[in-house]
């Protein structure tokens, strides 16, 4: 019909954008989940230095999503919000305490031990709130035309608080990881000695969330079997992500297992978009259905095409400004 | 039922949470351009004045910068929350609009944040002055977009609707539409004078207690050029900005002048109640003719009143026209403190009359206020219209939203704002009181400089500067 597929390109950057938040801010969430574990305060400071210059930046990922949704579907944006209005909140709140504590427990010194507890519970609140988000679209939404018509605890059901504990979990694998690659001494061996145990949990909850999806829900079923052929890399490349970390971690190896565990999410990510394609709202309203105009999502597009990958640079960048390990007691604070 | 209505609730959130953001990005807007000047100058000059300057107002920067993230990050999902209608209908042109918000400034500003405070020892010189002024210029950056989305709502321009959803028809007229450049110069110079007035204050305050004394007449002395040129461009901006409403969006300014008969000559109210019920003002008193002046530049000329309009299209008139009152006193306030500066200046004292630092360190407040209040004329002053002249509040409602979930979530913004700001405040007056003196030992220029360990800024047990971890 048309020489480009404006819509699906669409499709690729808001899943690219999506997926980008979930590596780059999970990292930085799953620090703030394994904050209260911390094997004392030096170990809270390296973990909060080898974050705290790029958060910033990770977060404007969700941002992105929002408004990047809202640009070119729209009548997701305008379903997932109400839906999940209260979560929503939640993870506002815990963004909220989270982000203010990066510049507040610095200043403080007798109140420190609150701005720990705000990062920490601030950064669960936020994964667990992303978690049911994730059950909740896993599940569907009820709805009338491109209106929500469900009721405000529609997301709060035994599967979502399932998936929410997962994402938790999985974003504290991320964080053990990073938190491997980006420390040393003793921190660095208890992060060692963590993410073992995180990645077991991890795969646990994997596995639970990929039989009880396709055995509640016949479509998923179909697809996994009817396309199996396509769709068995995933598995698989989770499969190998997994056993490599495990022995990275054995070996010592410091990049690997961060890397591993990006796989494992890679794995995770396309796999869930792929039992629920082509539906974004499920159970009834496609990608092409919830599409803004053509006109707005070119509009766009010609910005985008240009920006991403600028921006993508100069993030890149300051990755590199900030390489190597967080030497202790160094911050600008 | 009638208690706990969404609508009005969704209304008081929105206006709690917008008005708790905005108080940060304004200040910040004008800070960021201040820093981005003082490392400018400290790159040219290796003067180590530039450097403390910079790094002292960097750090009140950061803290005051991570909360207008945190707070706006809540704004970007409100729309979608409370306004989910509003949101679909508008979301082709709101949807790109935002987008390229976050695609040109956003980023910009949050990537190169994380260089500016912490990449000092990291990056060379020039790429730390580069690095600033990517911060400074995002700012600006996302004040446009923002205030183009805003503007669109205002006086509407470049679209249709069909189906009751908006189209663009032309992205030119509806991003730069009527009403743009004049908010965009207001809430600049807005920026530039809450900053400025913060910075001459906090100097000021530290000139009175013989601090630093070095330092802070040199920051004193930059901000009130500023000022001084500043102030009467805002009053000169405000009046065409005024002018543009009149011409577009005349009930609004019907309501700030308090004028309910379409009449000539009318005068503006020093005073008035305006009572909506017998559409008419108590205890007026006024200048005769000077709305009329004003608006139409001519002695008699004809102002619409609010009576062109049914009362169901008329805004609530005492919030607009008091917010209006309180904003011009503190314009004018700080037009005559600039003006103060100037003939001190000449005078050759500015620096040392006590009076005047004096009177400097009380005004810190009143720029936020003047902000407040103007947002709170242009906004309230649009209902019942989200959409002037398109689409009302109560239509852009999310369906879906029970009075009690509204409730909830407007109690617990309320409960976390309030947290947050407590500490906010706390920790910047704590920096303040300890002052640029505690912004590290400046080494010889040119030379990499030691990072300041945490325990040089610890605020809750008394500082002692000598054993700072250096």
């Amino acid at each position: 019909m048309e020489l480009i597929d404006i819509t699906a390109i669409w499709v690729a950057i808001i899943g690219l954008g999506v997926f980008m938040y979930v590596l780059l801010d999970g990292f930085d969430l799953g620090v703030g989940i394994l904050y209260p574990f911390a094997p004392g305060e030096t170990a809270r400071d390296d973990m909060m230095n080898s974050v705290a210059p790029v958060w910033d930046g990770n977060e404007t990922w969700l941002v992105l999503g929002g408004a990047g949704l809202l640009a070119a579907f729209p009548a997701v944006y305008a379903i997932f919000l109400p839906a999940l209005y209260i979560g929503v909140f939640l993870m506002l709140a815990g963004l909220i305490f989270r982000g203010v504590a990066f510049e507040f427990r610095f200043k403080a010194s007798r109140s420190r031990y609150l701005w720990n507890w705000s990062f920490a519970g601030g950064s669960i609140l936020a994964a667990a709130a992303q978690g049911f988000v994730v059950g909740a679209y896993i599940q569907g939404f009820q709805v009338d035309g491109f209106t929500y018509v469900g009721g405000p605890f529609d997301w709060l059901t035994p599967f979502t608080v399932f998936t929410a504990v997962s994402l938790v979990l999985g974003y504290a694998l991320l964080g053990a990881t990073w938190g491997i690659l980006k420390t040393e001494g003793a921190t660095q061996q208890w992060l060692y000695r963590v993410t073992p145990v995180l990645l077991v949990a991890v795969v646990i909850c994997l596995l639970g969330v990929s039989l009880w999806t396709p055995l509640t829900q016949e479509r998923v079923m179909e697809r996994w079997l009817s396309e199996w052929t396509l769709l068995w890399p995933l598995p698989a490349l989770g499969l190998a992500a997994v056993a490599l970390l495990w022995r990275s971690v054995q070996q010592r190896n410091e990049a690997y297992p961060f890397l591993c565990a990006l796989a494992l999410f890679v794995s995770a990510y396309v796999g869930l978009l792929a039992s629920k394609w082509p539906y974004v709202v499920p159970p009834e309203i496609t990608f092409r259905d919830a599409a803004s105009a053509p006109e707005s999502q070119l509009f766009l597009l010609l910005g985008v095409l240009f920006l991403l990958p600028v921006v993508m640079g100069y993030t890149a960048w300051t990755y590199w400004v900030f390489r190597g390990k967080v030497r202790s007691g160094v911050g600008y604070h | 039922m009638e208690a706990l209505d969404p609508l009005l609730l969704s209304r008081i959130q929105f206006a709690f949470v917008v008005s708790f953001h905005a108080l940060f990005p304004v200040f910040t807007i004008g800070l960021a351009a201040y820093i981005a000047v003082l490392e400018a100058l400290w790159y040219r000059s290796d003067s180590p004045v530039y450097r403390r300057l910079s790094e002292f107002w960097t750090k009140i920067f950061a803290v005051v910068f991570g909360m207008g993230v945190v707070s706006g990050l809540v704004m970007s999902f409100q729309f979608g929350t409370n306004w989910s209608e509003f949101s679909f209908a508008t979301a082709n042109f709101l949807g790109p609009i935002l987008s390229y918000e976050v695609l040109t400034a956003f980023f910009l500003e949050a990537v190169f944040l994380g260089i500016l405070l912490f990449g000092r020892d990291r990056v060379p010189r020039g790429t730390h002055l580069f690095a600033a002024c990517m911060v400074a210029i995002g700012t600006f950056i996302s004040s446009f977009w923002i205030l183009s989305a805003n503007s669109w709502m205002q006086t509407p321009a470049g679209f249709e609707f069909r189906d009751g959803i908006v189209h663009v028809t032309s992205w030119a007229e509806a991003i730069f539409n009527p009403s743009l450049w004049y908010r965009f110069g207001h809430m600049a110079l807005a920026s530039l004078l809450t900053a400025g007035f913060v910075v001459a204050g906090v100097s000021a305050y530290f000139l009175l207690r013989n601090r630093a004394v070095e330092t802070n007449r040199k920051a004193l002395s930059m901000t009130l050029w500023v000022l001084l040129a500043a102030a009467p461009a805002q009053v000169f901006m405000g009046d065409l900005h005024g002018l543009n409403s009149f011409e577009y969006q005349p009930t609004k300014v019907a309501a700030m002048e308090g004028n309910w008969e379409t009449r000539s000559g009318a005068p503006f109210y020093l005073f008035a109640l305006p009572d909506s019920e017998q559409e008419t003002n108590r205890f007026a008193v006024g200048i005769p003719n000077a709305a009329s002046l004003v608006l139409t530049h001519q002695w008699d000329g004809e102002v619409p009143g609010l009576k062109e309009v049914s009362a169901e299209e008329r805004p609530p008139v005492g919030i607009v026209f008091w917010s209006f009152r309180i904003m011009l006193a503190i314009g004018f306030l700080m037009l005559a403190v600039a003006a103060w500066s100037a003939w001190l200046r000449w005078r050759g004292t500015a620096l040392e009359n006590r009076r005047f630092l004096t009177t400097l360190q009380w005004m810190i407040p009143l720029p936020f206020v003047a902000v407040l209040t103007g947002w709170f004329v242009t906004e309230v002053g649009r209902s019942p219209w989200l959409i002037y002249g398109e689409m009302t509040l109560a239509e852009g409602l999310t369906p879906s939203l029970t009075g009690g979930m509204a409730l909830f979530s407007l109690i617990g913004y309320v409960l976390v704002y309030a947290v947050v700001f407590t500490a906010g405040v706390y920790y910047v007056t704590r920096i303040v009181r300890k002052g640029p003196e505690a912004v590290g030992k400046i080494d010889e220029p040119g030379h990499a400089k030691r990072p300041f360990s945490a325990a040089d800024v610890s605020f809750d047990d008394d500082p002692d500067f000598a054993t700072g971890g250096r």
